[in-house]
Order: C-alpha cells, then structure tokens, then sequence
C-alpha cells in the first residue's frame, strides 16, 4: 500500500541502486550520449535520499514533491526536468487519492511526455514507464515486465533525445534513461508500495 | 536611466557561452536588463533550473523573453518559466541572432509584439 512510509522506502531503494550502478549507467550513456547519466543521476538520488532522510512528511505528496525538488535542481542534464516533471506530476495525483498507484505512475508518465514531448519507440525513458503502466493496470508487473522494456530500447533507433543525433548508430545500445527508469519500478516492487 | 520592461534571459550548456551572449547583447542594449545563467551548478557543461530561476528572479523586468542553445535547456528553462511569477516567453529561435534582435528591439522601444513579429522568421528549433 502507498503511504508515506513505503513511499520513502521506494524512493530510497531506487537511490541505492543509482549510487550502485552509476558507472553502468554512465558507460551506457558513454555510448551514445554524452557519459554522465550515472553521474548526474547519482547526485540527484543521493541529495533525494538526503531530504527523504529528514522526514517530517504527512502526505504522499510531501514525499513525491520533496523528492521532485531534489532531482530537478540536483540531477542537471536533461533527466533532471525529466524526472522532475514525472515526480512534480505524481505528487499532484498522489494529492487526489493516494491508493491508486497505477493512477499516480501514469501521471508521472503524463508529465514526462509533457516535458520531453516522446512517444512510445524513440527509445527513451517513455519506452519503460508506458509497459509499467500498462503493467500496473492489469495487476502483473514484475522484474520481467520492466527488464523486457529496458531491453527493448536496445534494438531501437533513437529519434528522441541526445541520441538521436547518432540516428541509426544509436541501435545496439540501451538506452541510459530507460534502465534507471527500470531501476525506480524494480524498486517500487522491492519495497511494500505494491503489496497488501 | 531605467531599465525597460522588458529583459532578456540567456540560457546556455556552457557558463562562458551565456555570459558572452549577455555581453553581445548588452553592446546593443544598455538599458535593457539582461541575465543569464550557463552550465550547471558546479559550472559544468549543462543546464541548472537553480540557477535559470535565479536569473529570472534577478532581471529586473518582469516581462520576459527566454533564449537557450540546446533541447535540455529549454526543458529546465520551461520549468523555471511554470515556477515564476513572471511572464515570460520561450523562444524557439536562432540563439544568438534572435537574442540580439529583440535586445536591439527592446532598447528602440519595439512593442512585444513588434519583436515576436520580428523573431518569428529565426525560429529554428
């Protein structure tokens, strides 16, 4: 269930993964971006963790918002109004009702094509939080659902995004911004968001 | 003498990049508030929505229009631009040129529209 407590634990576990493997995470972008996804992601998680760790929050939507705040002035790059955005838009559900979690991940996905304008297939972020979605809805998502969507970014040509300036050299790569979005659904089943 | 009502916030990946397009701007336009905001916040090359918020805050026009150089600026700059209180416009156009011609326009008193009208043709992203 989403409360104020498994929501931090979400966020916190997604901030350990980052931390974990924001050197993949930059050799990937090395790839076909510019090399500081883990980077940049890692001093946004890290200063998220740090206000989640000061507690205090009362809403879902404290939580969502604080997190958001951190990561758009922390992150820098373009994840950092992308996630920013997502999170910005997940506290305004979370303000609505607080028990519907596919509710909150779709608009978090909302605010991300909002500000990134992408489609599903451009091989961005969007390409992992649309199956997520999909995947809450119906009540199955699980490791396999998001590693499949992260895995799918691989054969895809990007049209969005930095990569997109390698057009067809961008196949072959993952895409940087589709496995952290993986790593923030892998953590939300990690933690007890999803369970009774 | 005071500054116009309208300003000029330049918006660059690079800090020596916004604070030289500030200073092009400022040959053409002294009475015209312009700030700008380059690099992220440990001055590396990217964009910082702190520090484009602080450049908002400190211009001393309320009525804006927002200059970047490449797709994730305009992303913070949008989020700082739904963060303020201010008006401000986000220009699709050439950089540099079209930062240019609305600093020369503001500082001949063109009307906001006269310089939309005038930008239009240099919009390019």
């Amino acid at each position: 269930m989403l409360t104020v407590d498994t929501a931090v634990d979400w966020l916190k576990t997604f901030a350990a993964q980052v931390e974990e493997q924001k050197a993949y995470l930059s050799d990937l972008d090395s790839a076909i971006g510019d090399g500081d996804h883990g980077s940049n992601m890692a001093r946004g998680t890290k200063a998220m963790a740090e206000k989640l760790e000061e507690g205090g929050f009362k809403t879902v939507q404290d939580v969502f918002k604080t997190a958001a705040m951190a990561l758009l002035s922390k992150i820098g790059g373009a994840s950092g109004p992308l996630y920013g955005s997502a999170l910005i838009a997940m506290a305004k559900q979370a303000g609505e009702t607080e028990t519907d979690v596919a509710g909150i991940v779709k608009a978090g996905l909302a605010g991300i094509q909002k500000r990134g304008k992408a489609e599903q297939g451009e091989k961005t972020m969007v390409d992992v939080w649309i199956p997520v979605c999909e995947a809450l809805d119906s009540g199955n998502l699980s490791k396999e659902v998001i590693q499949s969507a992260v895995a799918r970014t691989k054969d895809m040509k990007a049209t969005k995004g930095r990569a997109s300036y390698l057009g067809e050299r961008s196949v072959g790569h993952l895409d940087p911004g589709a496995v952290s979005s993986g790593y923030l659904f892998e953590a939300l089943l990690k933690g007890g968001v999803l369970h009774a | 003498m005071r500054k116009k009502a309208c300003g000029i916030v330049v918006v660059s990946h690079i800090p020596e990049l916004a604070a030289g397009v500030a200073r092009l701007l400022g040959e053409a336009a002294k009475d015209v508030s312009i700030t700008y905001a380059g690099g992220t916040d440990e001055g590396k090359v990217g964009t910082s929505f702190e520090k484009i918020s602080a450049a908002i805050a400190e211009n001393e026009a309320d009525d804006l229009f927002g200059f970047y150089d490449l797709g994730s600026a305009k992303m913070n700059l949008e989020m700082a631009i739904e963060t303020s209180d201010k008006n401000i416009r986000l220009m699709d156009t050439a950089f540099v040129e079209s930062a240019y011609t609305a600093a020369a326009l503001i500082q001949a008193d063109a009307d906001v529209e006269a310089v939309l009208a005038q930008l239009d043709p240099l919009k390019v992203k």
